[in-house]
């Protein structure tokens, strides 16, 4: 029976091993003061027992420098584990430069999973292992959350926004991965799993995906919504050059300026009047309800990829660390 | 000191329906809250019965997913809404908070009653909602899941909780304006026992927050009935805005069910240490700072919603700064039974059972409010088992420490003493077994609102699930004791207990009008010293 036990989750990425030496601080922390106050309680009630139903022990006026002494020390401790657990929380949240992005769309209840070189999964993620990877999410319908309790990660993914997640796993292996939200009857199957694997292992499962890759199928449907009409890259176009858009500081028409990250390019193909840039009317139609999670993925895969290219027609899969 | 059982009492001045349901007397409410809110905890409770026998195995055997989902919501909303947040302000404090400052009721008894009703509505609402196909959001009701997705019956059980809140703000608003304006002479603010600073903390969040659910739930009706769109993504709407609004209501909520708690317990401590509690203002003042600072940390509820970096490390550093009062609170009880006369009465094991659990489940906050681990251990069991040892393990073990220690007042019978302790501990004994290994469960990774579950997770349920069949044993019997002692319990003198307060000098249960003379207030609260020999000697 005990050996069914389990009493901790496994150490598999970069962070968990940091996330772990914070969660003993506090549950050292947690004893201590536990035994402590039990303790004080059982040897203060045992000590001063009743002993005759007349007692009337004498009051105790509060001690001042007692009372500061038992407010300001367990406010420093407070201190201490609030910049500790910051400092964890922000390698938590920034991603490597040159983390591998993937791109993940929750609906209810499964996992769409989409890598870069265009294999498709369901309901699992296969990575590589010793390499960063930066998870771009969101989803069609209700919220979900991305958990991975062996890697301490968990990001929730909203619907009509791109939330981004990174880990580094450290040993091959197959690690649960949950949805932590609650999504209506299935919630508790929406679950799957993150497969981590040395390199080489990965690179032979990469080659056997099928289907085209990310910046292909997005170039595709680039054209075949007619973007290209638009946004050909030529002067006079009606659209704006989105050649090195991404990652670019965007003049906008209301006189504000917005960093084109995939939030503001994903807000552009489904709602473009809503932050305009400047020099161009609002004449975008509006593809909400046209184009779904995943091919919003894949077009902007594709304009992220123009970065590197001439122009959009000569735009060639990339290799995926070229890809920023 | 007033040996004899007077002639007329509040329950026998008159007899019948009417007299009942008609009355203004605080007291008569406070036990018309009594009977529907253990009502609704024994419905409440069944709802986690069926949950954990579900949680029993790792498939799927007991219930469907979908009444899965409609069982840990409707638990959820039953117990926080209609047992939690009323159980000691309701019952407790609107029987006593009158007599411990020497009123003769409320400051509006009319408001009082219908305070009453308001509730009676919104339950029967919640209620009815249950009964014709449940609800199955969970309490929290995240959108856009409740206002585009659940088929279920949203908007007549938001109703509920929106009538419901009502009944919260009539009750805080009658308690401020009570402990304000009605205090007996020479009852000065720092002469007020601390279960009155408890509630007077209590109310300004009742007030100040009930409001702000009321406006929510009317937001989520709106948007699901007519799509107005304010958390629907699809209408430009933004569903974290919801979760904002929601705990702006819900984090101050969790207050509103440990302050009154804290009151309760710093009144047994004093009791039955029978002596001053120590450091009675930094206790008083804590009570304040908490009902202030808990209006500003509602966002560690959502570390991981997409909100702010910079808003999420603000908001950890404020839960940082709440858990000090609290903590302030722990070590002053402790120190004040320091050179004590310290029994071992059934009240006081529950007080002492409350500092336990509540120790750990303040500290267990700690890991919460720490962003870098909290982004693990949020919604999964280990959450689970911190707001359980909070609200079950705190919040009800001062409840029921409470309703004993005022039992003989409130009834004019004493409760069976014996059976009383071993109740109080198997259900400290009992809580620890199935709460604890959640806080395992939690860290090895399972999420919490779970129908089915990997393999690995199932020894710690079935650990968990044996220990609330013992809970629920220690549920069943002072709900059967207490009844008992009603008929066949020995009569209550005025102050069994030789206890200091304004309460134990009038008579058990006390005349319609509180005191048969006005009383005056000499003393700071808990003199205890002061006692006169015959008075504690009533006690043994």
């Amino acid at each position: 029976m005990l050996k069914d036990l389990p009493l901790f989750p496994a150490q598999a990425s970069t962070v968990a091993a940091e996330v772990d030496n914070l969660f003993f601080f506090l549950l050292g922390l947690t004893v201590f003061f536990s035994l402590l106050i039990a303790l004080l309680l059982v040897v203060f009630a045992v000590r001063y027992r009743r002993r005759s139903e007349d007692e009337r022990p004498a009051p105790i006026e509060g001690d001042l420098r007692l009372e500061l002494g038992w407010t300001v020390i367990p406010f420093l401790i407070t201190m201490v584990i609030f910049v500790w657990s910051a400092v964890v929380y922000a390698r938590l949240t920034r991603a490597p430069d040159d983390a591998l992005p993937v791109f993940v769309v929750g609906k209810q209840w499964m996992w769409h999973v989409q890598h870069l070189e265009g294999a498709r999964e369901i309901n699992e993620v296969h990575v590589p292992v010793g390499r960063a990877v930066r998870l771009t999410m969101t989803s069609e319908d209700v919220i979900h959350s991305f958990y991975v309790p062996d890697f301490r990660i968990k990001q929730d993914v909203l619907p009509g926004r791109y939330t981004t997640v990174w880990f580094e796993a450290t040993r091959p292996g197959r690690y649960h991965l949950f949805c932590a939200e609650y999504c209506g009857t299935q919630h508790s199957g929406m679950i799957g799993w993150v497969i981590a694997m040395e390199p080489a292992e990965y690179e032979a499962w990469l080659a056997g995906g099928r289907g085209q890759s990310l910046v292909s199928a997005g170039e595709e449907l680039f054209n075949q919504l007619g973007c290209v009409t638009c946004h050909s890259g030529e002067s006079g176009s009606r659209g704006p050059n989105l050649a090195g858009v991404f990652g670019k500081t965007v003049q906008l028409a209301s006189g504000e300026q917005v960093l084109a990250d995939e939030g503001y390019l994903r807000e552009s193909i489904v709602n473009p009047r809503a932050r305009v840039v400047a020099g161009f009317e609002p004449v975008m139609p509006v593809f909400k309800g046209t184009v779904s999670e995943e091919q919003l993925m894949q077009l902007i895969a594709y304009i992220k990829a123009l970065e590197v290219a001439a122009a959009p027609a000569a735009a060639e899969p990339q290799p995926a660390g070229s890809i920023r | 000191m007033n040996e004899q059982t007077p002639r007329i009492h509040y329950l026998n001045v008159n007899y019948g329906v009417r007299s009942w349901l008609l009355t203004k007397d605080h007291k008569r409410i406070g036990l018309l809250y009594l009977a529907v809110i253990s009502l609704m905890f024994v419905i409440g409770g069944v709802f986690a019965l069926l949950v954990r026998l579900e949680l029993l195995t790792p498939g799927p055997d007991l219930v469907t997913a979908d009444n899965y989902n409609k069982l840990f919501t409707m638990h959820g909303i039953v117990m926080v809404f209609f047992f939690l947040i009323p159980s000691i302000p309701a019952v407790l404090g609107n029987f006593l908070l009158p007599i411990m400052i020497g009123a003769r009721d409320l400051a509006f008894p009319r408001l009082n009653l219908l305070s009453w009703y308001v509730f009676m509505l919104g339950a029967a609402f919640t209620i009815y909602a249950m009964l014709t196909g449940g609800v199955d959001t969970g309490w929290t009701f995240y959108t856009p899941f409740s206002t585009t997705a659940s088929n279920t019956n949203v908007i007549a059980t938001a109703l509920g909780i929106f009538i419901n809140g009502f009944s919260s703000i009539l009750t805080g608003l009658n308690f401020i304006v009570t402990v304000h304006k009605m205090r007996a002479p020479g009852m000065t603010w720092f002469r007020l026992p601390l279960f009155v600073w408890a509630h007077y903390a209590t109310s300004l969040i009742m007030v100040l927050g009930t409001p702000v659910l009321a406006i929510t739930i009317v937001l989520v009706a709106l948007d699901r009935a007519f799509h107005f769109g304010f958390f629907d993504p699809a209408y430009g709407g933004d569903p974290v805005l919801f979760q904002h609004l929601f705990w702006f209501y819900s984090h101050p909520a969790v207050y509103i069910m440990i302050l009154p708690a804290m009151g309760v317990i710093s009144e047994l401590i004093g009791c039955f240490s029978r002596k001053r509690i120590y450091g009675y203002t930094f206790i008083a003042g804590s009570s304040i700072a908490i009902a202030l600072l808990g209006f500003l940390v509602w966002g560690h509820h959502m570390f991981i919603s997409s909100q702010s970096i910079y808003a999420s490390l603000i908001f950890s550093f404020l839960s940082f700064a709440v858990a000090i009062p609290s903590a302030v609170k722990v070590f002053n009880w402790t120190a004040t039974l320091y050179k004590g006369s310290v029994s071992f009465r059934a009240p006081m094991l529950y007080a002492l059972g409350f500092i336990g659990l509540f120790t750990i489940g303040g500290l267990t906050g700690l890991f919460l409010a720490s962003i870098g681990v909290d982004v693990h251990v949020t919604d999964t069991y280990f959450v689970v088992a911190h707001f359980h040892y909070i609200m079950v393990g705190g919040a009800i073990m001062a409840y029921l420490g409470g309703l004993h220690y005022w039992w003989p007042k409130i009834s004019g019978k004493l409760y069976p003493e014996a059976w009383a302790r071993v109740a109080a501990v198997i259900l400290f004994v009992g809580f620890n077994l199935t709460f604890f290994p959640q806080f395992v469960l939690g860290y090895i990774g399972m999420p919490r609102r779970y129908h089915v579950y990997p393999e690995e997770f199932q020894v710690l349920n079935v650990m968990s699930t044996a220990g609330a069949s013992i809970l629920g044993m220690g549920y069943l019997l002072p709900l059967l004791y207490l009844v008992w002692s009603l008929r066949y319990g020995s009569p209550a003198t005025a102050n069994p207990w030789g206890a200091f307060g304004l309460e134990w000098q009038t008579s058990s249960p006390p005349p319609p009008d509180n005191f048969d003379h006005a009383p005056r207030v000499e003393h700071e609260a808990y003199a205890y010293e002061r006692l006169s020999l015959e008075e504690v000697k009533v006690g043994s």
